[in-house]
C-alpha cells in the first residue's frame, strides 16, 4: 500500500505532455514529407518545363543538320557524332585501368598504408571537381606541357619533325602502319577528350568495380583455392565472371554521367561550333551539352528556349536508355545468394 | 606406331610451374600498376594546375599576395597590372552561391534522410530513394536551363512585380537554388547511411522511455549520426563550389565584390569557362591566369573533402 | 489463491489487486506466424517474476507485449489483452508512449545513449516534462541503481566510458528515473561477467521494494536465485515442429524449482532438456 502511494505522487511530477507531443509528431511528419517530395516536385517541374518548350523541336531537322545562323536549320548532328565517338573511346580507355585497379585492390592489396593511401586518394579524385579534370587534360593530353610545340627543349633535342599551326604537332605512324596514325600533342581532338574524361569516370568506376568484386562470395574463391590453380586463375574465370554484370552496370552509369558533362571538355578545348562530322579520332568534335550550352547562351529564343529544350529532351532520353540499360542488367544478372 | 607426342612435344622443356609462377608475377605487376595509377592521375593534377599556375605568378604584371588579397577582378583590362588580379571577387561568387545553395540543400537532405532511414516503409524507401537520386543524374546544364527559362523568370515576378525588388537577369540566387536542388541526393544519402548506422538498440532504448518517434530521431539519431551528418554537409559545400554550367549560364560574367544575391556575379569555375571559350594562348597572362583560379578551387575543395572524410572515417569507427 | 490445473500447464492466480499486470489469452503473432499461444499470467506487485525457459520459446516477445515494444516491429500482430491498471494496453484510446514511461525496460545488451552519464539519466525525465529538481532526480535514480559512489565524479564523462556493468546499472537508472511501476528486464546480465552479474542480481533485490520487476532469464541458477515466483515457458509438445511458445507452469520459485507439478518443467530445471 505504501508502495502505490509513492508511485502515484511520482507520476504527478510528469507533466508528460501526450497531446502536444502527438501534436509536435505530426507535424514534424508532415515537414520531412515535404522535404522529400520538394526535390521530386522540382524534379518534375523540370522536366515539364523542358518537355513544353522544347518538344515541338525535336525533329529530324535535329538530328541531321549542323548548328546554322537560321534556327529553322539548325541540328545537332556533329555534338551527336562527337558524344557517340568520345563515349565510346571513354569506355575504352577507363575500363581496363578501372577494374584493374579494382582487382588489385579487392584481390592482391596487402593491408599496408600504401593501400590506405591509394584508397584515400581514389576517395579524393572522386571529389575533385570536374573542371580540374578538364585543365588537368588540357595540359597533359591537349598541351603536353608544351614538349611538342616548335621552340620546345625536347623538340630541339630529339630533332623531332614538328608541323607548326593551330593542329600542329608530331604527326606520325606507329610503327609505320598508315591507318595507326598518332598526334602529340593530342591537342583538341577527340583522343584528348576520351582520355580527360576516362580520368573523370575512373574514380567511380574503380568504387563501383570494387563492390561488384566484394560482392562475389569467399567461398567461391576458397573453391577454387581448393582445387589447386593459381590466383589469376581463380579471379579471371570463377570471380570475374559473377562481378561482370555488376561491373557493367558501374561502367554503363559512369558513362551516362560523362555524356552530360560539359565543362571538362570546353576547358581541354572542344568546339562549341563543329559545321562537319569528325573522320578520324584527331579532328577537332563539339558534344551533345556543349552544344545545348551554346544555344542557351544565344540571344533569339528559337535558340536558347526552344532548340536548347530540345537538345536537352534528346540528352535525357539518351541518359534514360543507358541507366534503363544498366539497371536491367543489374537486374537480369542479379544472383541472390 | 604412334608415338605418345605429348611427352616428346617442342613445350616438354618448359616447366609448366614456372611458367604459370612467371605469368602470375607479370599480372599481378600489371594490376598493381593500374592499383598506382589512380596516384598518378592526383599527382597529375597538382603537376599541371601548379606548374602553370607558378607559370602565371612568375610573371611581373602579377603578384601573389595581390591575388589573394585584391578586391579587383578585370583581367581584360587595358592595364595589365596587379590590382586588376586580385581573386577576391571570384571567390566571393563562388561562396555566395555554395552559402545560399548549402542553405537550401542541408535543410531538405536531412530532413528527407529522416524520413528515408526514420519514417518511411521499406517500399516507400525502394521508390523514393531512387527517384531522389535522379536528381544528381541530370547533366548541369540542363539545371542552367532551368535557372534561366523557370528560376529567374519566378524570381522576377514574385520581387520585381509584387515587391519591387530589382533582380538582375543573371543572378546568384537562381543559380544557388538550382544548385541547392541538384546537392539535395548528395547530402540526403550520405545522412541517410550515417543514421542507418545508428544500431538499433538506441532506438528502442528511447522508445522503452516513452519517447515519441520524433524525439526518437531528433534527440536520439540525429546527435549519434552527427559526424557522419556534418560530412555529407561538408560534401555538398564542396560539390556547389567546384560546379560549374548552372552558375556559368545563371549566374553571369561579371565579377563583383557584393553581398546582394540578387545581382550577377562570377565564380571561379564560371570564370575558367569564360577564358576557355575565348582564344588566348597558351601561354598568355589570361590563358595562365585560369590556372592560378583553378589551383585556388582546387585546394578549397581538396582541404574540404579531406576535413570530411576524416570526419566520416572517425564515425564509422564509432559504430561499425 | 485458486489453483487452475490441466494436465498441459499450471498457474497460480492472484487477486487483481495483488498483479500489477495480466496477460490474457495472448496470442502473438510475427508476420502471420503464431508463436506464441495463449499466454496467461498476472504479475504479482512488488515481487521478481522470472520468466525462463528454452531459447526461441517466446520469452522476449511476451515481456516486449507488456510495454508494447513489440510494436515498432514490422509484421507484429497480436491477439488477447495486457491489463495494466485496470485498461487493456493495447486499446485503441491507449497511447503507446504514455504506457512506455510507466513501464520501463532493460535490455540484454547495454544501450546507453552517445551521451554523458548525467545527460543518459535524465533523457527520459527531459522528454516527460519532469517538474522538480533534475540533479536531484539523476543523483537518486543512480543512488538506486548502486551506482552512485562510482559515478558521482564524472557525471559529464561519456557513458561509453563505464564498463559492461555499469552502463548496465546506468541503464537501470535510466530507466527508474521516470518513475516506472513495472521494470521489464530482457536477461540483463548475460552480457556481462559474473562479477557484474552479481551486483545486478543485488540490485534488482533492492529495488523490489519500490517496483515490480519481470526479469527474463536463460539461467536457471539466477532464477532461482533472485525471483519470488517464476514462469516456465517452452514450446508446445504436441506442435513441436511450428515453434509455438506456450506458459508450462508458473508458481513460487522455492515450490517450482524443488516440486515441479509438471514433467516438463522438471525435465527442464534438471537440465534434461533446453
Amino acid at each position: 500500500m505504501i508502495a502505490e502511494k509513492k508511485i502515484s505522487t511520482e507520476t504527478n511530477q510528469y507533466k508528460e505532455n501526450i497531446s502536444r507531443r502527438n501534436r509536435t509528431e505530426k507535424i514534424f511528419n508532415v515537414i520531412l514529407l515535404i522535404s522529400v517530395l520538394f526535390g521530386l516536385l522540382m524534379l518534375t517541374v523540370l522536366i515539364i518545363d523542358i518537355a513544353v518548350e522544347g518538344y515541338a523541336w525535336v525533329r529530324p531537322e535535329l538530328f541531321e543538320n549542323y548548328h546554322s545562323r537560321k534556327p529553322e536549320n539548325a541540328g545537332m548532328k556533329s555534338a551527336i557524332a562527337g558524344s557517340i565517338i568520345v563515349i565510346f573511346m571513354t569506355g575504352l580507355f577507363s575500363f581496363p585501368v578501372g577494374v584493374g585497379a579494382a582487382i588489385y585492390l579487392e584481390e592482391y592489396a596487402p593491408k599496408n598504408r600504401l593501400t590506405d593511401f591509394i584508397n584515400l586518394n581514389i576517395n579524393n579524385l572522386a571529389g575533385v571537381p570536374s573542371i580540374v579534370y578538364g585543365m588537368l587534360g588540357l595540359v597533359v593530353f591537349g598541351r603536353m606541357f608544351g614538349l611538342f610545340s616548335i621552340d620546345s627543349w625536347f623538340v630541339k633535342l630529339f630533332n623531332i619533325p614538328i608541323e607548326s599551326g593551330a593542329t600542329g604537332g608530331w604527326k606520325f605512324f606507329l610503327f609505320d602502319i598508315p591507318w595507326l596514325e598518332i598526334h602529340l600533342p593530342f591537342g583538341r581532338s577527340m583522343v584528348a577528350g576520351a582520355l580527360t574524361m576516362s580520368l573523370l569516370i575512373l574514380p567511380v568506376v574503380i568504387i563501383a568495380s570494387r563492390e561488384a568484386i566484394r560482392a562475389v562470395p569467399p567461398s567461391i574463391r576458397e573453391g577454387g583455392y581448393a582445387l589447386g590453380t593459381t590466383k589469376w586463375h581463380v579471379i579471371s574465370t570463377l570471380v570475374l565472371p559473377i562481378a561482370i554484370p555488376g561491373i557493367l552496370t558501374g561502367m554503363i552509369l559512369s558513362l551516362s554521367r560523362a555524356i552530360g558533362e560539359t565543362a571538362p571538355l570546353i576547358i581541354m578545348g572542344a568546339f562549341t561550333y563543329v559545321p562537319f562530322l569528325p573522320k578520324t579520332v584527331w579532328d577537332q568534335f563539339t558534344v551533345i551539352p556543349i552544344q545545348i550550352y551554346n544555344w542557351i547562351t544565344l540571344p533569339q529564343t528559337e535558340y536558347r528556349v526552344h532548340l536548347a529544350g530540345a537538345g536537352i529532351l534528346v540528352l535525357l532520353f539518351i541518359l534514360f536508355l543507358m541507366n534503363g540499360i544498366a539497371i536491367y542488367l543489374r537486374k537480369k544478372f542479379e544472383i541472390k545468394w | 606406331m604412334l608415338r605418345n607426342l605429348s611427352k616428346t612435344s617442342i613445350f616438354s622443356f618448359y616447366n609448366p610451374q614456372r611458367v604459370r609462377n612467371i605469368r602470375e608475377r607479370i599480372i599481378a605487376i600489371i594490376l598493381f600498376g593500374c592499383g598506382i595509377f589512380s596516384i598518378l592521375v592526383t599527382i597529375g593534377i597538382i603537376v599541371s594546375l601548379f606548374s602553370e599556375a607558378i607559370g602565371f605568378f612568375l610573371r611581373p604584371e602579377v603578384n601573389l599576395f595581390t591575388f589573394l588579397t585584391g578586391t579587383n577582378w578585370n583581367p581584360l583590362a587595358s592595364q595589365i597590372s596587379p590590382e586588376n588580379f586580385g581573386v577576391r571577387p571570384l571567390i566571393r561568387g563562388t561562396l555566395m552561391i555554395a552559402v545560399i545553395s548549402g542553405s537550401i540543400a542541408l535543410p531538405l537532405g536531412l530532413g528527407s534522410a529522416i524520413f528515408l532511414s526514420e519514417y518511411a516503409s521499406d517500399r516507400l524507401r525502394s521508390i523514393l530513394k531512387p527517384l531522389l537520386e535522379l536528381l544528381a543524374g541530370i547533366p548541369t546544364v540542363v539545371y542552367g536551363y532551368f535557372a534561366l527559362s523557370f528560376v529567374t523568370p519566378l524570381l522576377k515576378r514574385v520581387l520585381e512585380d509584387q515587391l519591387g525588388i530589382h533582380v538582375s537577369f543573371f543572378n546568384a540566387f537562381s543559380a544557388a537554388v538550382v544548385v541547392g536542388i541538384m546537392i539535395i541526393p548528395n547530402v540526403a544519402s550520405i545522412s541517410e547511411d550515417a543514421m542507418r548506422a545508428v544500431p538499433r538498440s538506441l532506438r528502442e532504448g528511447a522508445y522503452a522511455l516513452g519517447a515519441t518517434k520524433f524525439e526518437v530521431s531528433t534527440k536520439v539519431v540525429v546527435p549519434a549520426a552527427l559526424s557522419g551528418i556534418v560530412s555529407a554537409f561538408i560534401i555538398g559545400i564542396s560539390r556547389a563550389i567546384g560546379e560549374t554550367m548552372a552558375v556559368t549560364i545563371a549566374a553571369g560574367a561579371t565579377p563583383r565584390m557584393t553581398l546582394n544575391p540578387l545581382d550577377g556575379v562570377q565564380t571561379m569555375t564560371a570564370f575558367i569557362v569564360q577564358v576557355s571559350f575565348g582564344d588566348a594562348p597558351a601561354g598568355s597572362i589570361n590563358g595562365q591566369s585560369i590556372f592560378a583560379v583553378g589551383a585556388t578551387l582546387f585546394m578549397m575543395t581538396f582541404v574540404m573533402n579531406i576535413i570530411s572524410a576524416s570526419i566520416l572515417k572517425r564515425f564509422r569507427e564509432v559504430y561499425e | 489463491m485458486i489453483l487452475t490445473t490441466n494436465i498441459q500447464s499450471y498457474s497460480i492466480n492472484f487477486h487483481d489487486d495483488e498483479s500489477i499486470i495480466r496477460a490474457k489469452q495472448l496470442n502473438i503473432y510475427y508476420s502471420g506466424k503464431l508463436t506464441v499461444e495463449n499466454f496467461n499470467l498476472q504479475v504479482p506487485k512488488n515481487k521478481i517474476t522470472a520468466l525462463i525457459g528454452p531459447s526461441g520459446c517466446g520469452k522476449s516477445s511476451v515481456i516486449r507485449s507488456f510495454n508494447r515494444m513489440n510494436d515498432i516491429i514490422p509484421g507484429f500482430s497480436l491477439e488477447g489483452e495486457v491489463i495494466y491498471k485496470g485498461k487493456n494496453i493495447y486499446s485503441s484510446r491507449e497511447d503507446p508512449v504514455r504506457i512506455r514511461r510507466q513501464i520501463g525496460m532493460v535490455f540484454q545488451k547495454p544501450n546507453p545513449f552517445p551521451k554523458s552519464i548525467y545527460e543518459n539519466v535524465a533523457f527520459g525525465a527531459r522528454i516527460n516534462k519532469y517538474q522538480g529538481n533534475l540533479d536531484e532526480l539523476v543523483e537518486s535514480s543512480l543512488i538506486q541503481a548502486a551506482l552512485w559512489d562510482e559515478v558521482k565524479d564524472k557525471l559529464k564523462e561519456s557513458a561509453y566510458a563505464l564498463s559492461g556493468g555499469q552502463q548496465q546499472r546506468l541503464c537501470i537508472a535510466r530507466a527508474i528515473a521516470v518513475s516506472p511501476d513495472l521494470l521489464l528486464m530482457d536477461e540483463p546480465a548475460s552480457a556481462l561477467d559474473p562479477v557484474a552479474t552479481l551486483k545486478i542480481e543485488e540490485l534488482m533485490w533492492e529495488l523490489k521494494d519500490k517496483y515490480t520487476i519481470v526479469v527474463v532469464t536463460h539461467n536457471m541458477q539466477q532464477a532461482s536465485r533472485v525471483s519470488d515466483y517464476t514462469a516456465f515457458m517452452s514450446l508446445d509438445r504436441e506442435k513441436i515442429e511450428d515453434r509455438i511458445g506456450v506458459l508450462v507452469e508458473f508458481d513460487e520459485t522455492k515450490k517450482l524449482f524443488t516440486n515441479p507439478k509438471l514433467k516438463e518443467t522438471e525435465d527442464y530445471i534438471t537440465g534434461r532438456f533446453g
